[in-house]
């Protein structure tokens, strides 16, 4: 009992004396090793030197490991993918860009297609109403023509067929008279009497 | 062999597993170097390995590495700036140490590197040592400047300098403490409940359906610890930034 909390006043003089009657129990009752005994264990100076030298190999290792290798792996990798990530923004703003001109150029051309129809349409009316009104004009014509034709024809049938009647009433005279009177008349009085007749 | 089962404290005793003794030092490799060498080992593997493909689309292992590497990024340029990231691999580094000799402390029977004030002592003077240095190197004695606030009242600035200094020297310890208490009292949190469920479930029956509490706690503290295991890297990763920002700008 002594001994140990000579030890903890050694080792550790904040270690309060229940520490150190714990140190003694375990003293008596297990093998840890001499020196780890009287203190509270993270508290005893002699683990120090050992933690530190271990704590600063380990460590230097880890940071040049790290600072050599890991940080430049993934600091690259990290990087280039915000490269690429800006690189297919950008390719992606680019092609919108396109996009959005074809479509422009697409409504442009629409609506010079409806112009072009409308004026189409409109011509192809006005040349149908020409050319009906020609044929039209032309049928009518023809039409006028024959009329015409035909008003001569009649009008010439009709002179042949007054002519006509003039002769067979001479003749008709002519026969009337002589069934009658039973003599000849003359063929110049008898036209002349039909004549004053007709007239 | 029993009292050691649910002594709380036995967890944190260094064994030697290779004595070592140059100089009259001893450099033993204890289970602590051990477990730094696995700490190390882990980190690195884990970091080299998951990023191997590099592929562009990341896997789930690859995108925990980019994670880590993207959260500390952020956090040291927050902090200090783009003039900082010089000092990216040394943050990086103190972060998965710290974090993954938290994480692996958490597992059975393994050993808390950092439930040693010594290890996390060291890491703290080596930040502290590499603000001096450069902050030194760069500014010259400029650097002084940060412990003369602008703006103070002259009659005041003896006062405020005494502070400044003094918060300046507590910063190693209170960085060193401020990881080392967590780790170590959470271990001994989880032994004590853990230790209940032992001693409790060998008094028969009735202990056993008592020990359900404790187990329960038990479990609770573990998501607690893991909690706390990132929570502390985080803490000790961050305020390395901040204290490397003073370095950099020593002018507040």
């Amino acid at each position: 009992m002594f001994v140990t909390s000579a030890f903890a006043q050694e080792s550790a003089p904040a270690a309060d004396t229940s520490h150190a009657a714990t140190g003694a129990d375990t003293h008596s009752g297990t093998s840890v090793p001499a020196e780890a005994h009287g203190a509270f264990p993270p508290f005893d100076p002699a683990t120090f030197p050992s933690q530190l030298l271990w704590l600063a190999i380990t460590f230097g290792l880890f940071y040049l490991f790290l600072k050599r290798v890991v940080v430049p792996r993934v600091g690259g990798i990290i990087d280039v993918r915000n490269d690429r990530i800006s690189q297919d923004l950008d390719q992606a703003s680019k092609l919108k860009g396109e996009a959005d001109a074809a479509v422009a150029a697409y409504e442009q051309e629409l609506a010079e297609a409806k112009k072009n129809a409308s004026s189409i349409g409109q011509q192809a009316a006005d040349a149908a109403k020409a050319e009906a009104e020609t044929a039209r004009k032309k049928i009518e014509a023809a039409l006028d023509e024959k009329l015409g034709e035909a008003e001569a024809r009649i009008s010439s049938i009709k002179a042949n067929a007054m002519k006509e009647v003039g002769s067979i009433a001479e003749d008709t005279a002519s026969a009337i008279v002589e069934a009658l009177v039973g003599g000849k008349a003359s063929k110049a009085e008898i036209a002349a009497a039909v004549k004053s007749v007709a007239r | 062999m029993a009292a050691d089962k649910v002594d709380p404290i036995h967890q944190f005793h260094i064994i030697k597993l290779v004595p070592i003794n140059i100089g009259g030092y001893d450099l033993s490799f204890t289970n602590s170097a051990l477990f730094m060498v696995a700490t190390v080992v882990v980190a690195a593997a884990f970091l080299f390995l998951t990023t191997s493909s590099r592929s562009l689309v990341p896997g789930r292992l690859q995108s925990i590495s980019e994670m880590a590497y993207e959260f500390v990024g952020n956090m040291l340029r927050d902090a200090a700036g783009t003039q900082g990231m010089k000092f990216f691999p040394f943050v990086f580094s103190l972060f998965m140490f710290v974090l993954v000799a938290n994480l692996l402390g958490l597992f059975p029977y393994f050993f808390t590197v950092t439930s040693h004030i010594i290890v996390t002592f060291g890491l703290a003077a080596l930040v502290i040592g590499t603000v001096v240095v450069y902050g030194f190197m760069k500014h010259g004695l400029g650097f002084l400047k940060l412990f003369v606030p602008h703006g103070v009242p002259v009659f005041l600035l003896p006062l405020v300098v005494l502070i400044e200094v003094i918060s300046f020297v507590s910063r190693p310890v209170s960085l060193s403490v401020r990881l080392f208490a967590n780790m170590l009292a959470g271990h001994i949190t989880l032994k004590v409940f853990s230790g209940f469920v032992v001693s409790l479930s060998a008094l028969g029956a009735v202990g056993v359906a008592g020990s359900v509490l404790p187990l329960a706690m038990a479990v609770a503290l573990t998501a607690l610890e893991l909690l706390v295991a990132f929570l502390q890297a985080y803490v000790f990763a961050v305020l390395t930034c901040m204290y490397l920002n003073d370095a950099l700008h020593p002018g507040h």
